[in-house]
């Protein structure tokens, strides 16, 4: 039996007095792609922020390959790619420029040239171009340009869908299947119906904690 | 679609990335978008030129009388257009989402810090250290000043920049935090504006002013170690909440 790369335990977080979901438990496989559901407001990405580190509101335990986040927390970040809903792009620098602060970041972390990523994103010729000129959609697809150059195991993926055209959607879904094929997970929120098989659904309200 | 062939990840695991490359990418980057945004690197200079020019209109136009007013008047001015520039420090990072993507990247956030604030110094604190003989004669300060000033502003605005990083980081999730950053950081910038301007004053009054060189650079090591860290742990705490 393989190790599940993510656990949850009995995670439960509190937002100004009210209790956004509790008793979650949840087991994430490598090859497994779940999307997390609920309205909104339901805590979709209070519980992706407490995944990605950055939140720390919350009880409960979240095991990385058997041993908790907390305690292993720089080898946990090493394997994770999170894209939020702010793209974390510069306008003032050029998508190139954008990805090379990345790929700094995460030294060793580049499976692929930028200009190929920035290419299967659909920037070909908008290399250089400042990120101030580009449209609302075209700054998403320099920040999920980031999916191309990682390997990290985990991708935490905020509604990476917004402001992506139908064809780009349909690229992205197919990265997501070969990335949970070649051993990875993914976490991500969306409103939009997923066009892949095995994806596995996790509906935030059925952990609404008892109304107060 | 598929340029990149399948992975094993079991297999191999990526190297945690040197922190090297991660201080020089932060410093690049923040460099080139100081570069991008020149016009208002210019900011805290065109403040200092304009104040330290009403001084004489405002004042007294006398040489005896601007020369005792000018190593306090300059370094107060210093200080202050440092502080106004403090706000943006990790306000922008913080807006357009790359304050996350530095938290939770495996990298130790202090380094991180500490290449943030190297380019707010160079952009800020450096400028202004080389300007300021030129403010001295615009001041009329007395011909042994000159080379302390220069020294004690090259160790005090690094000190400044340093200290203001805590200020900015705690308030950067505040939407108006331009006055708490004031109130926060007043106190600590207060022993750097006492020694750095009582050197020059000593140096023109011919004393030696070794000492408060020495705690300016003392400041300077304690702000080295400590401000990073600090800061580090409030940008935790901001983007917490």
């Amino acid at each position: 039996m393989e190790q599940p790369l993510l656990e949850l335990t009995d995670l439960r977080c509190e937002r100004d007095e009210r209790v956004l979901f509790e008793h979650l438990s949840l087991t994430v496989n490598a090859g497994d792609v779940v999307q997390i559901e609920g309205p909104n407001g339901s805590g979709k990405t209070s519980l992706l922020r407490i995944l990605s580190t950055t939140s720390a509101d919350y009880t409960g335990e979240i095991l990385w390959q058997g041993a908790p986040v907390k305690s292993n927390r720089v080898d946990y970040l090493n394997q994770l790619l999170f894209v939020g809903h702010l793209p974390g792009v510069k306008k003032a620098l050029t998508p190139r420029e954008n990805l090379n602060w990345f790929c700094g970041l995460n030294q060793g972390h580049q499976r692929t040239s930028i200009e190929n990523a920035l290419d299967e994103v659909g920037l070909f010729g908008f290399e250089d171009v400042p990120c101030h000129h580009l449209s609302a959609g075209q700054l998403r697809r320099v920040a999920l340009a980031r999916l191309f150059l990682t390997p990290a195991r985990v991708w935490i993926l905020d509604e990476p869908f917004t402001a992506i055209d139908k064809q780009g959607v349909k690229n992205l879904e197919r990265l997501m299947a070969e990335h949970a094929a070649g051993g990875g997970c993914v976490l991500l929120t969306t409103h939009q119906d997923m066009n892949l098989q095995r994806v596995r659904k996790v509906q935030l309200q059925d952990y609404r904690g008892a109304l107060q | 679609m598929t340029v990149f062939e399948q992975q094993q990840f079991a297999t191999a695991a990526p190297q945690v990335p040197g922190v090297g490359a991660g201080f020089m990418a932060t410093l690049r980057r923040d460099l080139l978008v100081a570069f991008r945004h020149r016009g208002e690197m210019a900011n805290p200079i065109m403040f200092l030129l304009m104040v330290i020019t009403m001084v004489p209109l405002g004042i007294s136009p006398e040489s005896a009388v601007l020369a005792t007013l000018a190593p306090g008047m300059i370094w107060v001015v210093a200080l202050l257009a440092t502080l106004l520039s403090l706000d943006g420090l990790f306000r922008s990072d913080y807006e357009d989402g790359s304050l996350e993507q530095l938290l939770m990247s495996p990298q130790p956030l202090f380094f991180q810090v500490l290449a943030k604030v190297l380019v707010h110094w160079l952009v800020t604190g450096l400028p202004l250290t080389l300007m300021s003989p030129l403010m001295g004669v615009m001041l009329s300060l007395p011909a042994a000043g000159y080379w302390p000033l220069m020294g004690s502003l090259l160790l005090g605005t690094a000190s400044l920049s340093l200290i203001g990083a805590i200020g900015a980081a705690l308030t950067v999730a505040l939407r108006k935090g331009g006055l708490l950053i004031s109130l926060i950081i007043m106190p600590l910038y207060v022993p750097v504006l006492i020694f750095g301007s009582s050197a020059v004053g000593s140096a023109i009054d011919g004393f030696p002013m070794g000492g408060q060189m020495a705690i300016l650079g003392a400041f300077l090591a304690l702000a080295v170690i400590l401000a990073p860290l600090a800061a580090a742990g409030a940008l935790r705490i901001s983007v917490n909440g």
